[in-house]
């Protein structure tokens, strides 16, 4: 093989190499999603922040809007404090709403906004009035077998025989 | 009692030896690496021997591994009624671990291999001493080229096999089974990020090719000028370079990926 030839050949190889990364970087994985909006934060109080984790969506109207930046513990209000980034080009009214979801009977937790009626928008920095904690599955188990316990009482002598 | 224990000492300090050795010769081939670039063509032509032949193989074993994931990851994932995250499954296995060991096994065996025979007949030939006497450094001339080479072709070849098993993946799992394209695709680009993943994959796959590229000139180099010789450092450039891959990637997977 000429000189000509294999350089060609190379050449085709690193070509063939870099469309794979490509492929990967881009059919794979969250290149093309990823945004260079600028992005502010807004913060929000929850009881309960559950199994919420850094990076989970934030979405109103089941429409993506921001990330969750970061999940810190107040030592004062002993409240989970959640940092959301959302994404420069939605605003959102001063009376929005946040509530801790989750995806599926099991799956991921994520942020959910739901917008208020006030004129005046939420501005960078602060903080979600209402929070709605995280539902908690072996809570929801006790308060139900609290119910149930408490609806009907123990029949005499029905466990003993 | 006293011979177990000098033939004990005689093998750790052979051991050590062994070690030094290594590693001098290692940083010899860094300070020759840059040298070995003034002739770009050598590498050129390096590149076209350990990578260009070693696509074919490497390809194909990469659709094998990703159909053969997708058909296992369906059985198990459809009883919990997840099937659809099987484009996330198959991806962050070969991205992350799968593509990088699997990769670099084949290409000990298959570049590595070939790497260690043609040093070790040259020196068996006297080829590099012939080199030395026409004051020509066989470092600079054939190990270094050769060296580059295996870096460059390394991350490529891995990259390769990660996204052809994906595709076949794809072709199992959507084509064959019936997932849903979509869901197929979003799963896997909601899971899988670029710098996390497939960064730190291709960091593995050069780590890698480092490690069995110097492997497989260290042991040819160092190979008795016998053909029983050549076909011992052979054997040894596999087991050595595989063994010295799996260890690798666990401490590297322990370094990457234990944090979230």
């Amino acid at each position: 093989m000429s000189k000509r030839q294999i350089e060609t050949l190379v050449g085709l190889f690193v070509f063939l190499g870099m469309l794979a990364i490509l492929f990967l970087a881009l059919k794979a994985a969250n290149l093309a999603t990823f945004s260079f909006n600028t992005s502010y934060p807004l913060l929000a109080r929850f009881d309960n922040v559950g199994g919420l984790k850094i990076n989970a969506p934030v979405k109103s109207a089941g429409v993506t809007v921001g990330r969750v930046a970061s999940i810190s513990f107040d030592n004062k209000s002993f409240q989970g404090v959640v940092t959301m980034d959302i994404e420069r080009q939605f605003q959102f009214p001063t009376d929005t709403s946040a509530k801790i979801l989750t995806a599926g009977l099991l799956g991921d937790q994520y942020v959910g906004l739901e917008a208020g009626g006030e004129d005046k928008n939420l501005q960078p920095g602060d903080t979600i009035k209402m929070a709605q904690s995280a539902i908690v599955l072996e809570n929801l188990i006790g308060q139900f077998l609290y119910n149930k316990a408490a609806e009907a009482p123990p029949k005499e002598g029905s466990g003993s025989k | 009692m006293v011979d177990f224990l000098a033939g004990l000492g005689q093998r750790v300090l052979g051991i050590l030896q062994t070690l030094g050795h290594a590693t001098a010769f290692f940083v010899d081939l860094l300070a020759s690496a840059p040298r070995s670039l003034r002739r770009p063509y050598l590498t050129t032509a390096q590149v076209n021997a350990i990578g260009n032949r070693s696509v074919v193989i490497i390809a194909s074993s990469g659709a094998v591994v990703g159909l053969v994931l997708a058909l296992q990851g369906y059985i198990t994932l459809s009883r919990y009624g997840a099937a659809e995250s099987l484009g996330l499954l198959v991806a962050l296995a070969l991205v992350r671990e799968l593509g990088p060991v699997l990769t670099a096994l084949l290409y000990a065996g298959r570049a590595g291999t070939s790497l260690t025979a043609e040093i070790g007949l040259m020196k068996a030939g006297e080829q590099l001493a012939a080199m030395e006497m026409m004051a020509v450094d066989p470092r600079i001339r054939v190990l270094g080229p050769r060296f580059i080479a295996g870096i460059i072709s390394m991350p490529l070849l891995g990259a390769i096999f990660s996204a052809v098993g994906v595709m076949a993946a794809y072709v199992v799992g959507v084509l064959m089974i019936g997932i849903d394209a979509g869901a197929f695709w979003s799963q896997m680009q909601d899971g899988v990020d670029v710098v996390k993943d497939i960064g730190n994959g291709v960091v593995k796959t050069i780590v890698f090719g480092v490690a069995a590229t110097f492997i497989a000139l260290y042991v040819g180099y160092e190979s008795e000028a016998t053909p029983e010789g050549v076909s011992l450092a052979t054997t040894r450039t596999v087991v050595v370079s595989s063994l010295s891959v799996f260890s690798l990637d666990f401490i590297l997977t322990a370094l990457m990926f234990t944090k979230h």
